[in-house]
């Protein structure tokens, strides 16, 4: 008795994708296992760890309690999203020269919380970075090397605005 | 072992520098792929059914209507793979699905494969399982007290025997009684170290893939491919050279995923039935039924020392909760008492360790496997003996310390050895002497030492292969390709192979590939297990590299008319050392090297010294090539009407040999700590009682309740590398992935006795045990900052000293 399937119309990553899913998906099995966007992470499947975290109309959201049907008509961006033609968004390098990532399992949703805060400030305090990161658990790091790499990443943003500026 | 040259330190260009990890990117982009992340065509979810009681004989199970649900391609159950599997080969007592018994909530006794995850679910409920229940045993002291009216966990292995004890371990070194009798001061403390788990963000998973023809691959999140493979050969009656094992990367292990476990062996057995491919995902809920987590253990101590401060003589006593199964049981038995002698020196030494079973999901190794727990134990005792000899902790600690080139009381062999460059390095940057004792009342600072393997000696089947190999080969364009079959789980060995490319063949970190996780082409490493990783397959690596590098030199020489010895490999150019201007780009070095030798690999391996412990039954347990030490200082803040205690920061002092990469040895440092810092404040793997509900249910099988550290909770974290460059290690390099987890959790309990004179001595450190600690001290007048011991007359501010003085 296959589940009953709706139609449902998502805009993730800037692409605007139309997909037949069971009424009970997720929006994290919808991006994993209908659209192949595997970056995001399923590492409870009920909200307590933040492995799933996406930005929904840039606010981080916990994509594997997050019914499919609520994200219609709202932008979603996932890891995958996050790096452009010009190359990796400036925290994912700094996670990587960093060492911010060890298994690398948690990295995706954290990099979503940590980049919805940068779009809020480029300098931000080490306490207002731990609290964007409260609702992702990492199991390896014990969150200093992450921490280094949300502060370098923000100023490395606060200099490209600088730069724009004076460009302009 | 390896008697080839290998560069002189000061030659060395990356290793010992920041580097980025080769997979780093990847990671960061979310390209880099997990099992969970591989989709087959055509395939089929599996699930297990779990049983609902924690002791039980199986009467009857009735899998027909599940079998006829449409969608549902194949059913197993304990009878279709009746082999008992286990890590270790003399203790192997589980079967991959029970076959007549259960013996913990979440036990397997069936699997089936159908389309999809939640007709997989459907098929489940339509197992009839008739199931006689029979009385079971969540305490250990239970266990030991079994007389045989109820059944045991498992058959007694002699007539008589009780057969809920895995192992008991008795041994003795040295005259314990006498020198304890003639102690000027001892002290006795009963400790009981709670049971915790691993809790890898990534849950276990599985793929089986059977061709129909007598080939099987299985890809899994596993820490142990090799042993993997041994297994499923072994218990599925399969030819082992047509087992493959791959292993994606691996979203974090510690442990927990070390082992063979039930869903691997149903993935395969059900795609053989099935011929299809099938996947299985335990949920959160199974990886804690899975476990294999942190023993419970309940310690008893007696230690005695000198009046100047030299300890004489341990005794110790302890019962480990293993649960339902053996598992990693056996090591862990002798763990508990062989890794507690270094790094200080002890005149005699006994221990008594007694693994039970119990009707609760394994125990098996965790982080620091087997020695954390008395590590816990040991270090409070350590500080009492300090405070009763009226010594600072750090110089009764140094009083004790055993040195380099020397060998423990139970004959294991020291080499190098950092431990007091930790002690002062943790002392200095915590400014310990303005503050041990002197905060005031609520706030302490605590110190503890300790020591752990980089590897166990010896594989954990008997054999005389290497424990570690590596292929590489060299391609035309300048490429090095690395063939390895070590277990990328987080902590970077695939990185550091690549490191050691590039720095031994003179190029570029972008060009050296990893080829990697699948045992149909990477010579055997046994596996991400007992922090052996970097020695073993660091030595390999340099052991294959240097002998590519060899050649090149040889051809490089040839064509310029010189010494093989004087041309050089460095960042992309070979190089004349006596005139550097004299230079070729590496490409064409290569390919002088490949026209002179033909195609170009090598092999390289490593093995272990076999003369590093005691002939006695035991002692090569516990013995390793070398040791790591480390030395923490913890700070906190304790909140006596509440039972809150805060953790402000750990200083973390390791000695890890030589950083090859110190952003990677950083990580770990402060990953361990973090790990320790959960395990003292707030994990817990605990079970129900018959009062409190369901015996022996987990209590908290989801990461809400199972409460692991977030951003909010963990304390700063300052890493101080300690390098004392190991005669035997890669470049000189030992661990750092476990122990500097050990002393976390007994520098807290120190601190919080200097904070408030209150002794933990019970994990965890949560706010119901210590509010029941506080009143206690409470109503017996002690709850009171503990005073300056006599022996420490250093003022505040006063000039560090970080030699060691005489003490006798």
């Amino acid at each position: 008795m296959p589940a009953v399937t709706q139609i449902v119309r998502l805009n993730v990553n800037g692409d605007l994708r139309e997909i037949g899913v069971p009424m009970h998906f997720t929006l994290l099995e919808t991006l994993r296992y209908e659209l192949g966007l595997t970056g995001s992470k399923q590492g409870c499947d009920k909200g307590d760890c933040g492995a799933c975290t996406v930005i929904l109309d840039g606010r981080p959201t916990l994509s594997c309690i997050t019914p499919v049907c609520e994200a219609e008509g709202h932008s979603v961006i996932t890891v995958e999203g996050l790096a452009d033609a010009d190359g990796p968004h400036p925290l994912q390098d700094a996670f990587d020269l960093h060492g911010a990532a060890q298994c690398g399992f948690c990295t995706p949703g954290i990099l979503c919380s940590a980049i919805a805060l940068l779009e809020q400030t480029t300098s931000p305090s080490r306490r207002e970075v731990k609290e964007a990161l409260a609702g992702n658990l990492c199991r390896c790091t014990g969150y200093s090397k992450i921490y280094d790499a949300v502060m370098s990443a923000a100023q490395r943003l606060q200099v490209e605005a600088h730069l724009d500026r004076s460009h302009r | 072992m390896i008697d080839r040259p290998r560069k002189s330190q000061s030659d060395l260009q990356l290793i010992g520098t920041p580097m980025r990890r080769i997979e780093g990117l990847d990671k960061s982009t979310g390209r880099a792929v997990y099992t969970d992340d591989i989709v087959l065509p055509g395939m089929l979810h599996g699930k297990i059914l779990r049983s609902p009681y924690p002791h039980a004989r199986i009467i009857s199970i009735d899998v027909s209507e599940a079998e006829k649900l449409e969608g549902v391609h194949a059913v197993i159950t304990g009878g279709d793979i009746p082999t008992k599997y286990g890590i270790i080969p003399w203790t192997a007592d589980e079967y991959p699905l029970c076959t007549d018994r259960v013996r913990y909530i979440g036990d397997g006794v069936a699997a089936v494969a159908a389309v999809d995850e939640d007709l997989a679910i459907r098929a489940l409920e339509l197992i009839r399982v008739e199931y006689e229940e029979l009385p079971a045993f969540l305490d250990p002291y239970e266990s030991l007290a079994a007389d045989g009216s109820t059944p045991y966990i498992h058959e007694p292995r002699k007539e008589g025997g009780n057969g809920n004890v895995t192992k008991q371990v008795q041994l003795e070194f040295g005259e314990v009684d006498e020198l304890m009798a003639g102690s000027d001061v001892i002290v006795e403390g009963k400790y009981f170290f709670e049971g915790s788990t691993h809790t890898p963000i990534e849950p276990h998973c599985a793929i089986g893939l059977w061709d129909g023809v007598g080939k099987l691959t299985v890809w899994s999140a596993t820490q142990v491919p090799h042993y993997l493979h041994r297994e499923l050969a072994r218990v599925l009656e399969l030819d082992p050279a047509r087992v493959r094992v791959l292993q994606p990367l691996v979203g974090g292990a510690f442990g927990g995923k070390s082992e063979p476990f039930d869903l691997e062996f149903c993935v395969a057995k059900l795609s053989m039935l099935a011929a299809r491919p099938v996947k299985i995902l335990y949920t959160r809920e199974e990886v804690f039924y899975a476990h294999r987590g942190r023993h419970p253990f309940h310690m008893k101590y007696q230690m005695g020392c000198t009046k100047e401060g030299k300890l004489t003589s341990v005794d110790a006593e302890i019962l480990l909760d293993g649960g339902a199964y053996a598992s990693f049981g056996l090591v862990t038995t002798y763990y508990a008492g062989q890794l507690l002698c270094a790094p200080y020196s002890m005149s005699a030494y006994r221990f008594d360790s007694t693994r039970l079973y119990t009707n609760k999901p394994a125990c098996g190794p965790k982080r620091g496997h087997g020695s954390v727990q008395p590590r816990f134990a040991f270090e409070i005792q350590i500080d009492k003996l300090s405070e009763k000899v009226g010594l600072d902790p750090f110089e009764f600690r140094r009083r004790n310390f055993i040195g380099s080139n020397t060998r423990t009381v139970n004959e294991l062999r020291i080499t190098s050895n950092g431990f007091l460059e930790c002690l002062e390095s943790v002392e200095r940057a915590s400014h310990w002497r303005r503050k041990f004792r002197r905060l005031p009342f609520g706030q302490g600072v605590g110190v503890a030492g300790s020591t752990y393997i980089s590897g166990t000696n010896y594989p954990i089947y008997p054999n005389d292969m290497p424990q570690s190999g590596v292929q590489m080969q060299i391609d035309r364009s300048g490429r090095v390709s690395v063939f390895s079959g070590a277990s990328e789980i987080g902590q970077g060995c695939d990185s550091m192979v690549a490191y050691i490319a590039a720095e031994e063949l003179g190029v570029p970190l972008e060009y050296v590939r990893v080829l990697r996780g699948d045992t149909d082409f990477t010579p055997v490493d046994l596996g991400a297990y007992s922090s052996r990783v970097t020695f073993m397959l660091g030595n390999a690596a340099i052991d294959a590299a240097s002998k590519l590098r060899e050649m090149v030199q040889k051809a490089v020489a040839g064509e310029w008319e010189v010494e093989a010895k004087e041309v050089l490999l460095v960042q992309g150019i070979a190089m004349w050392a006596p005139d550097t201007e004299r230079q070729m780009p590496i490409r064409e070095a290569f390919n002088l090297a490949e026209s002179r030798f033909g195609t170009l690999g090598a092999t390289g391996w490593y093995n272990t010294p076999k003369d590093v412990h005691g002939e006695y039954r035991g002692g090569t347990i516990g013995a390793s090539p070398a040791y790591s030490f480390t030395a923490h200082v913890a700070e906190v803040e304790v909140d006596v009407e509440t039972g809150v205690v805060e953790v402000e920061k750990i200083w973390i002092a390791h000695d890890c040999g030589r950083a090859l990469n110190p952003v990677l040895v950083e990580g770990q440092m402060e990953g361990s700590a973090y790990m320790g810092f959960g395990e003292a404040l707030m994990e817990e793997q605990i079970f129900k009682s018959s009062e409190q509900g369901r015996a022996g249910l987990h209590n908290a099988p989801s990461l809400l309740d199972y409460r692991i550290p977030t951003s909010l909770d963990t304390p700063e974290l300052e890493s101080l590398i300690v390098e004392s460059i190991d005669p035997e290690g890669p470049y000189g390099a030992k661990e750092a992935g476990e122990g500097p987890l050990h002393p976390s959790i007994p520098a807290i309990a120190n601190a919080i006795y200097d904070a408030i004179g209150v002794r933990v001595d019970r994990l965890p450190f949560s706010p119901p045990n210590m509010w029941r600690a506080i009143e206690g001290a409470r109503e017996a007048g002690t709850l009171v900052k503990p005073s300056i011991p006599d022996g420490v007359q250093v003022a505040p501010g006063a000039p560090h000293a970080g030699t060691i003085s005489s003490g006798s």
